[in-house]
């Protein structure tokens, strides 16, 4: 098998799976008991927490607070900000049309509570312009919330300029980083950066663990209620193997985070180099300017979800924005908003890397997808008619 | 795959019946590429029997699949029980779609309606009444 679908999910790494396998067994205390054996367990989730806390650059363990995942950190992130603004009179928030369905619906029901909100633009490359961030900015807006990197496209988002004019403004800066942590330089104070998003399963980490970064002075509405765990602010018995199992992923990502990048973008790069060769194949997302392990591509004239069944019959684990995985029939709404039309939006497919990814495999996968392009093209009528000059090419 | 049963895969794995038939008696051609899905049926009839049948699709999984199953169906068969394809026949002879699937047996049912149609219109023969 071939998985090229890191950005989906990883494999747990091995670091990470034996210091989780402790506190199943033998350290189960809860960490809120007083005697000896849950103030060990205790010990682990501060262990854990400054870790996280020194790896983002935070300014103090208190600002971490742990979560289920992304999804989880994301919700309660913009809630806060946004119910924090709404006490002061302001209930204007700010983001962009590419980001996480975690943001889209939670931005979504805050609408329905009676906030404003804007969603600014991405051009074709798939990158905000912070100019166009800092004149969607009112006198009522409390929250801007931008992706540290896309997770279809990959692209990186210029979340330090964004924290730059933020912060001059005097307007809280979420960003989700769910796609970033462990795979790029993640610096809360120097980017500035009030409230940030991670999920440990996306960089080699177990699921059901996720960091919520809250600097300093903001107030977290729960969304959980119950119990004084996370002081307060996230109720309910900590998930601790997999809060240490986050922490130890996180620590040897980030302590390979440049070999492992460059080793990832090298083969990214050979990927699209492979694939652009495919006719009527387009890339998505700026060529550079994206996560080292993000390669994403529409090819014309066939639908993503054949295209996906046919790569795992051939082995490979992939990827795609296609309306038809998704169980709606729109495609996605990443590739809308960099401007592709519905047609080839629906021609599109995601391949994620790992460090563990080799170049036969990537070589095999360029061989592999333009033998099930050409093969779905056969039988396309959509096709068809672009090669007989019927309709125009929309990819040249 | 879980998500379809294996009749449906067996039937995207190897689609019969893929192709164009040239001077074809009826063509019709459905769906919408915005959509994701397009169907186009080629109907060679004689003695008011579809006597060959090929189709081209762009579209999912199950799109391809509900194709190749309609011809299937209606090849070899009097024109009368093709005009009688419903798309619960396609899905039933599949082992069942997905619920936000069904539309694809849906587009079979319509794209051989209207291959009929187009055969009737060249033809000046007249459509049975219940059509």
């Amino acid at each position: 098998m071939i998985y090229l679908d890191n950005a989906a999910t990883t494999r747990l790494s091995d670091t990470a799976l034996q210091a989780m396998m402790p506190y199943f067994q033998e350290q189960y205390g809860n960490p809120s008991s007083l005697y000896a054996f849950g103030q060990q367990a205790q010990e682990a989730l501060t262990a854990a927490r400054t870790t996280v806390a020194r790896l983002l650059n935070a300014a103090d363990p208190r600002e971490i607070t742990f979560t289920s995942g992304g999804s989880e950190s994301d919700n309660q992130a913009l809630r806060s900000a946004a119910y924090m603004g709404a006490r002061k009179g302001k209930k204007h928030l700010v983001s962009t049309t590419i980001e996480h369905h975690a943001v889209l619906h939670t931005l979504a029901a805050l609408e329905k509570e009676g906030f404003a909100v804007t969603l600014v633009p991405v051009p074709e490359n798939g990158i905000v312009r912070p100019a166009d961030i800092a004149a969607a900015l009112r006198s009522d807006t409390c929250l801007v919330s931008v992706m540290f990197a896309n997770n279809e496209i990959g692209t990186i988002q210029p979340v330090g300029e964004i924290g730059a004019l933020c912060r001059e403004k005097g307007i809280l800066f979420h960003t989700d980083a769910v796609q970033a942590a462990g795979h790029l330089d993640i610096d809360v104070q120097a980017q500035n950066i009030d409230l940030l998003s991670l999920s440990a399963h996306k960089f080699h980490g177990p699921r059901g663990a996720g960091v919520l970064y809250a600097r300093k002075g903001i107030a977290l509405t729960p969304l959980i209620e119950g119990g004084a765990q996370e002081r307060g602010r996230r109720a309910g018995t900590e998930n601790l193997p997999a809060i240490v199992g986050m922490a130890a992923a996180m620590e040897e990502a980030c302590a390979h985070r440049a070999e492992n990048a460059a080793r990832m973008a090298a083969l990214r790069d050979r990927l699209i180099e492979g694939l652009s060769a495919i006719p009527h194949s387009v890339l998505n997302g700026d060529k550079e300017r994206r996560l080292p392990g993000n390669v994403h591509f529409c090819f014309e004239g066939i639908e993503g979800e054949s295209l996906l069944l046919l790569l795992d019959d051939a082995g490979i684990c992939a990827s795609s924005g296609s309306a038809c995985t998704s169980g709606s029939l729109d495609p996605s709404h990443v590739l809308l908003a960099i401007g592709r039309p519905h047609e080839i939006a629906h021609g599109s497919l995601r391949l994620t890397l790992s460090p563990d990814t080799t170049q036969a495999e990537i070589d095999r996968t360029v061989e592999e997808v333009g033998r099930v392009v050409i093969y779905l093209r056969g039988m396309s009528p959509v096709w068809r008619d672009l090669e007989a000059g019927k309709t125009p090419f929309v990819i040249q | 795959m879980a998500l379809y049963s294996e009749k449906v895969m067996d039937h995207f794995r190897h689609p019969r019946n893929v192709g164009v038939i040239e001077n074809a008696d009826g063509v019709g051609e459905v769906g919408n590429a915005k959509c994701g899905d397009i169907m186009k049926i080629y109907l060679k009839i004689e003695n008011d029997t579809i006597q060959d049948v090929k189709f081209e699709t762009f579209g999912c999984g199950s799109a391809i699949a509900s194709s190749s199953m309609a011809t299937e169906l209606i090849k070899g068969k009097p024109v009368s029980e093709a005009m009688a394809l419903t798309n619960k026949a396609v899905a039933e002879a599949l082992d069942g779609l997905p619920p936000h699937k069904m539309h694809c047996s849906v587009l079979a049912e319509e794209a051989i309606q209207k291959a009929l149609q187009d055969y009737y219109a060249r033809s000046g023969a007249t459509p049975p009444a219940d059509a």
